[in-house]
Formats: C-alpha cells, structure tokens, sequence
C-alpha cells in the first residue's frame, strides 16, 4: 500500500464565477479525501485555491507575483480536518489564474518531494477556466504553457483538470474560453493530463475520479490467433461494479468503559445434523452435495478434482464475424480491456493494425479465453475495436463476455403486429411518439452529453459517504435527503420536460391509460406507484417523502381488505380504521393473528421473529385501541404452550423484553386481568433459573 | 398464445433477478406430455440439420428428451409425465387401450425428472416398437378412441396437487390434424364430440392444453380441421397460431423446442414516460448465466443433508448476539454505526418504478457501458389499458430514428441508470429469433469504470499506429478468418455440461464418466488451410518484419517485468542470506524454532517455497522440504 502512496494537491478556483457550483466542488473533493480516509490513510493531499482576495503561497513571498492564491492546506497525510477545511471553501473575490496555482502547486510537490515519487505526484485543477490568464514576461502564453508542461513531465507529475462549462458558463467570453482551452490542450498533449469538461453540477460530481483502484491484470500472455501467430496483450477490468461497502456487525455487549474493545463480531457456522440429536459434524466428515433434479450426489474435493473440466490457460481467436451478429443485450458481464504489452512496439502495432482493421469492415472478433491455470470454466466473448482519440495513447480493444447456450431462455413473443388494432397506434399517435424521441435530447449537438456514464455518479454511493461524514460530527444525524443535482440522476430534468412541454402534452393527449376494470387484486399496487409519477405534477418535484408516503396511506386506506406479506402492521391498522363496517375490527385482529401464527411456523431459524413482534405489538396496541383486550389476551395465552412446544423460548424472550404482556384492567376495561397478573406473565411461564 | 401468462414471481421486492435458475418449490409447473405414437408418425420424416431425415415420433422425443434435461437442472421441482397414445401396448391406471404411461422405477407417473428418467428415455427410441408398438387407435368399426383416452389418462395424471400452486399443461405432439377423418356418420360425429367434451372438462379444470402439431412435407397441418375445436381457438387466437404453425419444415425441432418453454416474468414494473402517464411493464429474463446448483453440505457417513446454524458472537465478550447487530465503518478514529433501517433508508432512493429520463443516440452507448445481463421488457395491458399502445409507438419511433431511451431504474437493490433499448422483431423461416420489445441494459456509474488505457503511456512519444500497409494485411486476415453464420449462444458451456455429465453418472452409479465436447476450441483445421497461414504470414511479416520469432525470444528473456525482476532480487538475496545457517544441522538438532521468521523465510524463498502462515506451518515446510 505505501508505496503507492499518492501525493496529490487540489488546486480550486473559487473566484466569483465559480460561486454557483462551489457546492458540488466542495462535495466532491470532501468525497475524495474522505474516500482516502477510509481506503488509502496514507495518501497525501494538499490544497490550494485561487481567485481570493487573500494572497498566501511560497512563491509570493519568494519571487513575488501570484497574488489571489492561498494554500489552505499544505500538503499531509489525509485526516479529518481536511474534510472541514473543503467543506468551507473560502467565496473568493478576484477572478482567478489558472495557470499560477499549477505553478504553485507544482512549487509544492517540488519542494515537498524533490523528484522522487515519479508518476505518484499528481495536480487536481478545477476551474471555468473563463478569464484570461497573465500574459507572461517573456514570449507568447503557449511558450509558458509549453516550458511549464515539460517540467511537469521531469517531474513525473500527473495532472487531472475538470472544466466547468456549458450552461455553467454561458456569458463569458468565447475569445477567452478558447484561448484557454487551446492552453490546456497543450497540457493534455504534452504531459500526462486528462481535461474533462463538465456543463452540470451532476457531471461534476461524477467528473473527478474519487476513488483511484490500482488496476490488477487479469491476464499477461499471448492473444493467439493462430498457434503460429500470437500478441502479447494485458488483460483489464473496464468497468466494474463499485459496491455498497461491506459494513461490519458491531456488537453491543461490551460495557461502555472498555476502552479496548473492538466491537467485532465473529460470525459462526455449525453444520448440524437435521434429527433429533442436531450433532455438530466436524468438517472432515463433511461432504458436499450437489443437486441433480430430486437427487443430491455427495462427490468428495478428490473425485471431483480428478473429474473436473480444467482447460489450459490461454486466450484463443475463434474467427471474426460481422458486428451485426452480435446484439447490444448479449453482453453479460463487466467489460474487459485488451492492451498490448506496454513498451512492445510490435505487440502495440499488431493490435492497432487488427482494431483499425476491424473497425474500417464493422467486424468483431470471438475469442474464447481461460484468464487463469485452474480456471474451472472458459470465457466466450466478443472483442470490440477501440480506437484511441488521443495520440498518447494505443489503440486497444474492449471484451465483452458473450451467454452460452444454457444462458438464454428463447421465449417467445407475440409480434407486435399481430395485436388487434385498438392496441397499434394510430398515426398521430406515433407521431406524437416520435415527436417525443426526438425533442426529450439528452445529448443535443454542440452541447455535453447529459448523464453521461462516465461521469455519472452513483446516487447511493454519494449519499451513504455524506452520510459517514455527517454522523462521524453527530452519530444521530438522519440520512440525508437526494439534493437536486442527484436528483438529476434519478429524476427527469424539469428544465428539459417544460421546454418541450408541448410535445408532452400532446403525447398525454394522443394516448389514454386506464386501469383494466375487470382487475381488482392489483389495484392496490398500482395505488401504491401512483404518487411517484404524479409527485411533480404542479411543477415542483421537491415534494418531500413524507408526503408522499402520507398519499400512499390515504390512497391505501380504501382498498386494502387483506394483510399482506409486505407490510403487515400497516395493513392491519388500515384495516383496523375502516369505520365503513363493524366487521372489520374482528377480521383484522384474525387475519392479523393468523398472520402471526403463518410467519411463526414459517419461520426459518427465526428470521420470521423480528417481523412477528411487530406484529404481535400491533396487535396489543390494535386491542388496546379498540378495547378487545380478549382476543389479544386469549391469543397470547395460547402462544404460549405453543412457543414452549416449538421449541421458540428465544421468540417468548423477545416478546418479554418487548413487554408485550397481557392487556390489564387499567389499559382495557373489559380485561379480566389484574396490572399485578400482566406483570407476572412472562415471569411465571419463564421460569428462568436467576439468582 | 396466452399474452399475459400467470405472474409466477410474486414477490416484487426480492430481487427474483437471481431466481431465474433457481425456482422455487411454490411455482411448479406439471407436465404431460401426450405424444401420438400412430404409425403416421414413423412413416412421416423431416429433414433435419445434418441432412439425416428424421420420423416426426424421434422429432417428438428427442424434443422431450432435450427438455428433460434442461428442466432437471433449471427447473427440477416441476413434475413430468410421459404418456404415448395409439400405442399397441397399453398401460394405465385406468386401463384403456392404446395409451402407454412411460415411468421408470421409484418414480411416480407424475413425478420430478430424475436421472433414471432420462437415461431410459434416452434409449427408449431404440426399444419402443418391441416394448410399446405403435398401432392406429382410432379404426372403423371400432367403439375405442385413442384420443380420447389419452386426454382422460392426461386428465387424470393432473389430478395431482391444487391449480393454484401448480400450472397444469398438456402438450400434444400429433402429425394428424384429422383423427376422425377414417371414420364415417354417426360414430365419426359420436367421438368427436366426446373427445371435444373430454378436453373442455380437462380445461375447465385448469388445464391448459397446448399443440405442437407437426406438418408433413406435402400437406400444411391445418388446424381448423378440428384441433382449432379442441383447443377452443377462434379469431384472433386462430389467426395468431396458424403462422407459427406453418413454419418451415427444417425449423421444426426449433420451433417445437422453443414453443415448450413457457415464459416466465421476473418482475411487472410501472414505466413513468412523464408525470400521469404510467405504463404497465414485464420484465423478463432472457439472458442470465446458468451455474452448477447450489452446494448441499452432507453427512459423509450418513449422505444426509446437513443444516447450517449461523451464529453471532462477540468478540469481546464472546457473548451470542440474538438481535440483527447494527453495522459499523471505521472513520475517522471512531466506529460511525449504522442501524440496517438507515441502510436501507440510503439505498433506497426511488420509488422502484422506471422514470423516463430522456433518448439519446445509439451511438452514445458504447461496448464498455455495461455491467450485468440486460433484462427484456415487454409491454402489457393487464392493469393499465393502453399501456401496449404507447410502447409500442415508443418502440418504433426508437427503432426508426436509431436511438435509446434512459431511464433510471429504482430497484431496491440495485437502483440503476438503464438504457432501453428497442429490438426489431428477427425470425427466419417462421421461427422468431429476436423478440420485439426492448432491452434493459444496465449502465455503469462513473465509479464503476476505470480508466485503464490511461495508465501507460510512460514515454513522451505517441503511441505507435499501424500504417496503412498493415491495416491492409490486418483486413486481408480477417477475411480469411471468418465466421459467416456465428450466432450468439451456438456453443455450450464446457465446464457445465462436464460438470452435469459427472453428476449424471455419479446419479445412476456409472463407472465410466462420458467424455464431453469442448465446442469452444478454436478450429485448428481451418486455421491450418494454405490460405489462412498465407494470410497470417504476410500480416506478421508487415508488423514484425522478418524478426517475429527472435523478438518474441527476446521479449520472453530480456524484456520482464518490474514485478518478476523484483521477485529474482529476492530470491537472489534470499539464497545469499539463507547461506549462513546450516539449515540441515539446525533441522537436525530441532533449531529452527530458535530462529527468526525472517531467517526461515530466506530458506522458503531460495526454494520457492511459499512463505505465508505461522512460524510453525514454516517451519514445517522446511522440513517436508528437507524431506524428514
């Protein structure tokens, strides 16, 4: 890990152009060092901004000039208070010059790191990049671009710059904009650097790589094509699912003045046997059973490793093919990348000339590849050209992984000109359709692909890292609520809707929807989905949760007659409240008992239990309510010998310390038993052997 | 063809996505499969792939036999029956003529599949005419009807089990659109409508009764002649199914295997193209990898299954913990602890419905877009009246000016951005390929994709391109290796047909495991034709020039990598450092324990030995090295 250690300073522009997107600036650098707080404690980071009234940096004091650049942080190892120092970014006054702080942050790495670390020290610029910078003191701004970028590259320094542009920027001036795009391309070209622009809060969020994956290979070794001809390629992930992070359990039970404790918890397995005697089976004499229809066949690791299908490590060419006969949704899994072996000229030439190849006739190649010796199953994939835009980087390859025969189910469907013509549409329906496809544009020309997956950030991610953050400060802070620009993601863009609000208008004129009156099961399903789409009706799509869940009650209360599996305590108290019958008090306190006994005896090593207390709490407080303590009394006194008889004293515990006694005179009038009888319950029928 | 079959998976929120293979005991489907064994059916052939005719009876049962197979290893709790009818044996529980119930021991007439089954059904080709014999059932003269009894024994078989946990089909295969057409007057119109009412009865008792009629080479299978009556088709239905009938002859084994599938929706979801317009949605999957089943942990002295009890423990206190723990993330110095209810509570960011978000190109969506299989969508009008009409109005507009939807998806589990993708509908000859309706493809997050290609250019210079010469060879290449009819999924998986080839013979206590095919092995023959090895030479020559071989010697001595340099510099130091104990002496005299596990380790690594685990399990290792 450490010697990975990255060396990275931010250089932010938070002059008085940036102040409408310095929230999300200060989201996602806070994101990332929190992301290295949690993944690579030793990481290094410091920060710069510019464009404030303020001036404090080395070099000022040194050489003079840089003015309006100060280092909020020096560079340190990641910690807390760093994400503090982001999460207030100073509101500058002075539009900012992009190219001093590179040069300040570069004088930091320097003097910081002399030039070791090559290839680990890197400059994070976020800027419009929409004012001129300094003119320099000798030759033109591109020789000062140009001397600049060469000694980033001694250095071994990387850069990332993320400019903010499109609707971000819309009254500046074009000159400007291109003269300083035409600078930063020169750093693009000639040093490591990658230049992104963003024109949406969201895009910005998702811009920044906040999480850097040292890449692993896959596969080192020859791309056959024939036995006699082979390429020596890498083999990468592409793209790979960053999960939910895999939260540890923490244990409750050590008392609060342990210092040391750790809070772990260890999670047990016992293979017990499934008669009467539950015999734990020591490992050795444990086998493993494989299904094979009503059949298990015990096959023990020896037999089944001489029998095994085990195929030579390899990655072999099967044949091209054209790109027509391999369909978008037959991909199957994350995506691979092929390079040539870095540094082999031949290797890198031999796969340009194949991708080019490929990509002049729109053919693909299958290959069928065993990544590893003693890999148990083979690989079948598409290989697709991918040709490079950047001239410092080769040409390459992506695979996809394609199904086997036992991987697709070939069902068949009606064709959709088989319908009866009240389902086709009619021709200013599909106009209007088309109408639709073509206006709702989320990657117009001249404009930046919205929702782009690159830089697309995932929604819950981000929330759960905010979330982190807010509750290290206040361990009962609530989880915060989608803010706007992640609700870009999950939610239609209420710009792009009203522009073409005619053209959605018509659509709802040309088509009408109704529920199928001959279905009453499903109602209430559709009742419960309802509120989402109608949530943005007015216009306004910040209506709160709360109130659309409360919509979703109201709408429930008149359909629901039976307690489902989902939501078993609301459907009883809807149930409850109806006040249109008398009956429906008594059906609910039995359909909910039933439910109970139904999840009891369903239960599988008691994940049932948790649901059937709430249960059983709903139905106490339900009684109560409605002052039946008899039923609610009657069915605890007969869950008891049934507990016992079950053997489920862990489930009668639960309810004890739960206090879910039975319902007293003073709760309920009519109750025939005493506060003193409730109390005692769960201590008479649980004799426990206390001191 | 039924548009909205039985919504199988219930349960919307489990994410049944997994469920495709792994069904559960409380969606079971029994089958009967009813196949005519009429002389008719032997003396008819088709052709079928490798030029061999076929008779429509080995159609039938290899039809059945392959999807025996398939069903014990994806679908093993549905129950099958295999009954013939104008057969020349007859065995029943009812005893009628000319109806043969097929079973093999310890299994029930209706029953799951078991290995047993499909081995014996395998061979029953061979055997059928001495054990069962084919004979006309239906005859002049004769009060029997063969039909009839086989829809009756059918009927019976199905008595099984209630019509709400179970789907109940009979499938019949027949070449004979006329069964009554020898018969005349009175009794010809007499056995029709007793069989018509037979099979009413059997529908009315849930069961549904499917076709699978064969045509013969001269004469098209016409439906209406009578079986329209039976199945209780007319109009549209009549319409629908007299296409899917009339494919062509070669597709036939095609046809009737694809036709045996029942769909099956994973999950029905609301489409929100914008606010009041909601559409009703099934998902389906269409594509998702098949694995061996799930392990059963057993007894090895009993064979019994074993149950697996989890336990929570405290690792200060060794306490059992009964209560779901809360979870926590190091952060920050501290344990920042999370309830599940607030995990759930972030995951859930949408209300599980599918928001149209925009369209956009289909060049946007590039080949490294993708994380998991796609998902097919198909509309119905079941809940929303009309919802088919606007997909399918979508569907073509899409289709026609070539671009895709986005939407994002708010499963609780995996809430996504997906690319909706419309598929024109592809059949040949009658047989559907591609079915229309869209594909929902599941787009990474910026956090999922890495930029790999990023991470190498370590020199100053511009990556070297191919010149034109050599995208020349390149193409000339690629023509020689051509794959003019690959079509996804022609290949089986090797390590699973190994795998259930084990399994079956282990099942019916075979000595020998047969040997299975690697289809996926490249075709070393055609890659040695003249041309081809012309082709690869010329592309090598005009990249590698004459040297191909001695810079691949080269590449494989001089050129390794960082990583492998720095293993031999261990190793290296190792040997040197190891040379200064006398490890057979210290071996001897029971020493090493006194020595550092540094110390041990430079012997591990100077005899590439692995040096991982406790300074016993090292030193050990030594000494199975020293051989004592």
């Amino acid at each position: 890990m450490a010697r990975n250690k990255e060396k990275l300073v931010l250089l932010l522009d938070v002059g008085p152009s940036m102040h409408s997107v310095l929230p999300e600036v200060e989201k996602v650098c806070s994101m990332l060092v929190e992301k290295k707080l949690i993944f690579r404690k030793n990481d290094e980071v410091g920060v710069v901004v510019f464009g404030t009234e303020e001036t404090n940096n080395d070099l000022t004091k040194e050489v003079g000039g840089y003015d309006h650049i100060v280092v909020l942080e020096d560079i340190k190892v990641v910690d807390g208070d760093l994400i503090d120092t982001l999460q207030k970014l100073p509101h500058g006054t002075v539009d900012g010059d992009f190219l001093d702080a590179i040069v300040v942050g570069m004088d930091m790495l320097i003097k910081k790191y002399k030039d070791i670390h090559k290839g680990k020290k890197r400059l994070c610029l976020i800027t419009n990049a929409v004012h001129p910078i300094k003119d320099s003191l000798e030759g033109t701004k591109e020789d000062q671009v140009e001397t600049i970028a060469a000694q980033m590259t001694a250095q071994g320094m990387k850069m990332e710059s993320v400019v903010v542009r499109g609707r971000l920027s819309q009254d500046a001036n074009k000159r400007i904009m291109d003269e300083n795009d035409r600078l930063l391309s020169i750093f693009s070209k000639q040093t490591l650097t990658r230049t992104v622009y963003v024109d949406s809060p969201t895009s910005l969020l998702g811009a920044l790589k906040t999480r850097r994956i040292t890449p692993v290979t896959v596969f080192r070794g020859d791309l056959e094509l024939s036995p006699d001809m082979k390429i020596k390629v890498w083999v990468y992930k592409r793209t790979q699912e960053e999960k939910f992070p895999t939260l540890k359990k923490y244990s409750e039970k050590a008392p609060q003045t342990n210092k040391f404790a750790t809070h772990q918890v260890k999670v047990d397995y016992e293979y017990k046997t499934v008669d009467g005697a539950s015999k734990v089976v020591p490992p050795e004499q444990r086998i493993k059973g494989y299904r094979y229809g009503p059949q298990v066949v015990p096959i023990s690791a020896a037999e089944w490793d001489a029998v095994k299908f085990k195929p030579e490590k390899g990655v072999k060419l099967l044949g091209f093919t054209d790109a027509s006969n391999i369909m978008r949704h037959y991909y199957m899994k994350d995506v691979y990348l092929f390079i040539a072996e870095p540094g082999n000229t031949r290797a890198i030439l031999s796969v340009s000339a194949i991708a080019r190849a490929m990509k002049e006739m729109n053919k693909v190649a299958i290959l069928r590849c065993v990544w590893r010796q003693g890999q148990q199953n083979v690989v079948l994939g598409v290989l697709t050209p991918n040709i490079s835009q950047n001239d410092k980087i080769p040409d390459s390859f992506y695979f996809n992984v394609l199904p086997f025969i036992e991987d697709v189910r070939e069902y068949q469907f009606p064709s959709f000109n088989s319908f009866p013509v009240s389902w086709q549409p009619n021709e200013q329906q599909q106009k209007a359709a088309d109408e639709l496809v073509q206006m709702l544009n989320l990657a117009p020309s001249g404009k930046e692909e919205a929702l782009l997956p690159d830089y697309t950030p995932n929604p819950v991610l981000e929330r759960f890292y905010r979330h982190l953050e807010l509750k290290s400060k206040q361990p009962d802070a609530a989880v915060p609520p989608l803010d706007g620009t992640l609700k870009r993601i999950t939610e239609p863009d209420p710009e792009l809707f009203f522009e073409n609000k005619s053209v959605i208008d018509a659509l709802r004129k040309h088509f009408e929807l109704k529920e199928n009156p001959k279905l009453k099961k499903s109602a209430r399903r559709l009742l419960r989905e309802k509120p989402s789409g109608s949530n943005d009706e007015d216009g306004d799509a910040d209506v709160s949760d709360a109130q659309a869940v409360n919509s979703i009650e109201k709408a429930l209360v008149v359909k629901i007659e039976k307690i489902g599996d989902l939501t078993p305590v609301q459907d009883f108290e809807v149930i409850l409240s109806r006040r249109d019958s008398p009956e429906w008090v008594g059906k609910a306190i039995k359909e909910m008992r039933d439910k109970i006994l139904g999840l009891l005896s369903d239960s599988h090593e008691g994940d049932n239990h948790l649901i059937a207390v709430e249960c059983i709490a709903a139905l106490r407080k339900g009684c109560i309510l409605e002052q039946e303590p008899e039923p609610y009394n009657n069915f605890l006194r007969y869950l008891n010998p049934y507990c016992q008889q079950k053997g489920m004293s862990n489930f009668w515990q639960l309810l004890a310390s739960r206090e879910l006694t039975l319902v007293s005179k003073s709760e309920a009038a009519d109750s025939d038993v005493t506060d003193n009888e409730a109390r005692r319950f769960f201590v008479k029928t649980e004799p426990k052997p206390k001191d | 063809m039924d548009l909205d079959p039985e919504d199988v998976f219930k349960d919307e929120e489990d994410g049944s996505d997994n469920e495709f293979f792994q069904q559960s005991a409380s969606s079971k489907e029994y089958v009967v499969y009813l196949v005519d064994a009429s002389p008719k059916m032997f003396n008819t052939t088709c052709p079928c792939k490798d030029q061999k005719d076929e008779t429509h009876f080995d159609l039938a049962v290899s039809c059945i036999a392959e999807s025996l197979k398939t069903q014990i290893i994806s679908r093993s709790y549905d129950e099958v029956a295999i009954c013939f009818f104008n057969t020349r044996e007859k065995k029943n529980l009812q005893d009628l003529n000319g109806v043969f119930v097929f079973n093999v021991a310890e299994r029930e007439h209706l029953d799951r599949p078991t290995a047993r089954l499909i081995k014996e059904f395998d061979c029953l080709q061979e055997s059928f005419m001495r054990e069962i014999g084919s004979q006309y059932g239906i005859v002049p003269g004769s009060r029997e009807n063969s039909l009839y009894n086989a829809l009756w024994v059918a009927q019976a078989l199905l008595r099984k089990g209630s019509i709400k946990t179970a789907d109940k089909r009979i499938l019949l295969f027949t070449n004979e659109d006329d069964p009554f057409g020898g018969l005349q007057g009175a009794a010809k119109a007499d056995m029709k409508r007793t069989s018509l009412q037979r099979a009413k009865d059997a529908q009315d008792l849930g069961i549904s009764i499917e076709l699978l009629p064969l045509s013969c080479p001269d004469e098209e299978f016409n439906v209406k002649v009578f079986y329209a009556d039976l199945l209780g088709l007319d109009g549209e239905d009549l319409v629908q199914f007299m296409p899917s009938a009339g494919q062509k002859l070669e597709d036939t084994k095609d046809q009737l295997r694809k036709c045996m599938f029942t769909r099956r929706i994973i999950r029905r979801i609301t489409f929100d193209i914008t606010n009041g317009l909601s559409i009703q949605l099934n998902t389906y999957a269409l594509i998702r990898p098949a694995v061996p089943g799930a392990i059963t942990w057993l007894d090895s002295v009993t064979n019994l299954p074993l149950k697996i009890e989890r336990s929570l423990i405290c690792e200060d206190t060794g306490a059992l913990i009964q209560e779901p723990p809360k979870r926590f993330q190091p952060y920050r110095n501290e344990n920042v602890k999370f309830s599940m209810d607030e995990i759930s509570e972030m995951k859930g960011i949408s209300t599980g419905c599918l928001r149209l978000l925009g369209f956009k190109p289909l060049s946007c969506l590039k080949d490294y877009h993708n994380l998991r299989p796609s998902t097919f969508v198909y509309p119905s009008d079941q809940e929303v009246v009309g919802s088919t009409c606007i997909f399918i109005a979508l569907y073509r507009s899409m289709l026609q000016l070539k671009r895709f939807a986005v939407a994002f998806y708010g499963s609780s589990s995996h809430p996504q951005l997906v690319a909706l993708v419309a598929q024109d509908e592809i059949a040949k000859a009658g047989v559907q390929i591609e079915p229309p309706g869209m594909h929902m493809i599941y787009l990474p997050y910026s956090d999922d994709i890495r930029d790999v290609e990023e991470i190498f250019p370590d020199t100053d210079d511009d990556a070297p391109r191919a010149d034109e010469d050599q995208i020349q060879k390149a193409a000339a290449l690629i023509k020689r290796i051509d794959m003019r009819d690959f079509s996804v999924s022609q290949f089986a998986n090797p390590a699973l047909q190994r795998h259930y080839a084990v399994l079956q013979a282990l099942a019916l206590e075979e000595d020998d495991i047969p040997e299975t095919i690697d289809e996926t092995l490249p075709d070393e023959e055609g890659l040695a034709r003249p041309a081809v090895v012309k082709a690869i030479e010329e592309f090598k020559l005009s990249v590698y020039g004459d040297n191909y071989d001695e810079e691949r010697d080269f590449l494989g001595k001089g050129k390794v990598g960082e990583s492998s340099r720095k293993r031999k510099t261990i190793v290296e130091n190792a040997v040197k450092e190891s040379a200064n104990y006398d490890w057979a002496d210290l071996a001897e005299n029971g020493q090493l324990k006194d020595l550092t596990v540094a110390a041990l380790k430079t012997y591990l690594s100077a005899h590439n030995l692995p040096v991982t685990g406790k300074k016993e399990a090292l030193i050990s290792r030594i000494l199975t090295r020293m051989g004592k």
